[in-house]
């Protein structure tokens, strides 16, 4: 290769001048800059005013950081928060730990017709409709007539008032969410296991008679951004989830299933106090960006 | 042998867990109210399809649907049409600020809809826009066009520079290359990205419940809507989620294989 043509790259014949690229990413950006940044700066503004939309007479004066010391002085809104952890901490190593079992399972050779099958059937929970799944875990999860209570019974337990209590509400929007990001998990993990070069997995195999072995010297490796990228991902969803427990409960009974994201919309569109609510959703967006940066710093390495 | 059968038991057990809950929904939709509201559930039941019957003589659901076919294809199009170009330069040229703008693409996926659903409604009263089509189209591209410039950033770059050269000495200017060479090799990946914004635009529910009130209600709108009141038309509820869950299923199972890269941004490939 001659000398002219590995350097190609870095000279400045490109072909294009200085502002091409600009023109490319305008209308994207312009766009992306007028429905989301545009509306977020609004929303900053908006959270150091008094903002109740059904009293207007009293106009929406500024009142400083009086709505972020609410914010930061409800105790509501950091039992939300701390709801919402919990609940990552809760479905985060469920779905990991049984992500990796269907990993595996889908990952071991033979079985081919039934492996194509499951490993088809996983894109189903994750199209549901996020609504729909709340829809459909109103119906397992009825008292009466739900089948969720049959399984129970089944298995010689009673009857769960799961949707009316603070215990069985939690428990059922767990088990939606499990339902629909477990697959998620596992075609993640999949993807990681068959990035393990085949020659070194068949070697040892031989070597080694010992699956766990096996997993943990062999294919952890490949499993670990993976992981990692579950675990980021999975608390921003969290911290967005909305639509399935909206539906299921509401929030309720009582603040049982009151997640963040449900927190904040009932200031914002049932109590209609916008200014809090601006501040709350900036408070959480500010949260959102640390964890995009995470995001970014571990596993965008090589577009830094 | 033993463990060949664990192995299809475990199987099974994936396809039973996963499709579980969808297919009670289905067959929830083919009982009858008194067949749904018996206890314990029954399995077996006469199926009958007087819920759809019903549904799509309610101008109700059938009119949420149009409205999500309109706000989706739209918005759809609209991502296209705005994320292709701008896929094309992160793909092919360095610039200042690129990582920057990678960031911020990225965060748009993250951030939860509710930090955009407050300010947008309040701009949107003000703007006279409440309720209209418009407006579910333009917020539905800020997730869209991500979507959008990830995939079809990574589609173009695995095109080869080789072709992009022979066209430069052609005397093509960046547009032309851009729309012969870039666009129909693209297309693969262009179309993916198309099938996940109108899957996301359709499943959407924050944006609409808040934007819109009678008359561009979506679908999933809708279907939420029938929760509330005394003796709940359940059989109805179901067969509108069908109907609603029915199309994206079929879409998702098209780009099976890209759905992990969908999700996560394509940080894990």
């Amino acid at each position: 290769m001659s000398e002219a043509m590995r350097a190609a790259p870095t000279k400045p014949n490109r072909g294009y001048g200085r502002w091409t690229p600009l023109w490319f990413l305008a209308p994207a950006v312009l766009t992306l800059f007028l429905i989301g940044i545009y509306p977020t700066i609004f929303a900053l503004v908006t959270s150091f005013r008094r903002y109740n939309i059904t009293r207007p007479r009293e106009g929406f004066p500024f009142v400083g950081f009086e709505n972020y010391v609410s914010v930061l002085t409800d105790s509501t809104f950091w039992s939300s928060l701390l709801l919402t952890a919990k609940f990552y901490v809760t479905v985060l190593p469920i779905q990991v730990v049984l992500g990796l079992i269907i990993a595996l399972l889908l990952h071991k050779p033979g079985m081919g017709l039934l492996k194509s099958l499951a490993r088809v059937t996983l894109v189903v929970p994750l199209a549901t409709t996020y609504a729909v799944v709340g829809l459909i875990g109103r119906l397992i999860f009825n008292r009466d007539f739900g089948v969720a209570n049959q399984f129970l019974s089944f298995a010689g337990f009673g009857p769960v008032d799961w949707l009316s209590t603070p215990g069985g509400a939690f428990a059922a929007i767990v088990i939606m969410d499990v339902w629909q990001w477990t697959p998620f998990c596992a075609l993640i993990f999949l993807a990681g296991l068959s990035m393990v070069p085949g020659e070194i997995e068949e070697a040892a195999r031989l070597e080694t008679s010992s699956k766990l072995a096996l997993l943990r010297h062999v294919q952890l490796p490949y499993l670990l951004p993976g992981l990692t990228a579950v675990m980021i991902l999975r608390s921003a969803d969290v911290l967005k989830l909305f639509d399935m427990v909206f539906v299921m409960t509401r929030g309720g009974p009582g603040s049982a299933t009151d997640l963040i994201s449900i927190y904040i919309q009932r200031v914002g569109f049932r109590i209609f106090d916008l200014g809090t609510a601006s501040a709350q959703a900036i408070l959480l967006l500010i949260i959102t960006i640390v964890i995009s940066r995470l995001y970014i710093r571990l596993l965008y390495r090589e577009v830094q | 042998m033993r463990g060949k059968i664990l192995h299809a038991i475990g199987l099974t057990a994936i396809v039973v867990f996963t499709l579980f809950p969808f297919v009670w929904m289905v067959m929830a939709s083919f009982k009858t109210q008194s067949d749904i509201l018996a206890s314990p559930p029954v399995w077996f039941f006469t199926p009958t399809l007087q819920n759809y019957v019903d549904i799509f003589a309610d101008t109700k659901v059938s009119g949420a649907i149009v409205n999500s076919l309109i706000v989706a294809t739209l918005s759809t199009l609209l991502s296209v049409v705005l994320g292709t170009p701008a896929a094309f330069a992160l793909a092919r040229y360095d610039f200042r600020g690129k990582s920057d703008l990678w960031f911020w693409f990225i965060s748009n996926r993250m951030t939860s809809p509710i930090v955009l659903a407050l300010p947008v409604y309040l701009l949107a009263m003000y703007a006279n826009l409440l309720d209209t089509h418009l407006v579910l189209i333009l917020i539905y591209l800020t997730f869209n066009i991500p979507i959008v410039v990830w995939i079809v950033t990574d589609q173009f770059k695995s095109i080869p520079p080789d072709l992009e050269q022979a066209a430069r000495l052609d005397g093509a200017d960046q547009f032309t290359i851009f729309r012969k060479i870039y666009l129909p090799l693209g297309a693969p990946g262009i179309a993916v990205s198309a099938i996940f914004s109108f899957i996301f635009s359709w499943n959407e529910l924050l944006y609409a419940l808040v934007l819109t009130r009678r008359n561009v209600q979506t679908a999933p709108v809708v279907a939420t809507s029938f929760m509330s009141g005394y003796e709940l038309p359940w059989g109805k509820i179901m067969a509108t989620g069908t109907v609603i869950v029915l199309p994206v299923t079929i879409f998702a199972l098209i780009v099976s294989r890209h759905m992990v890269r969908g999700l996560t941004m394509g940080a894990t490939k």
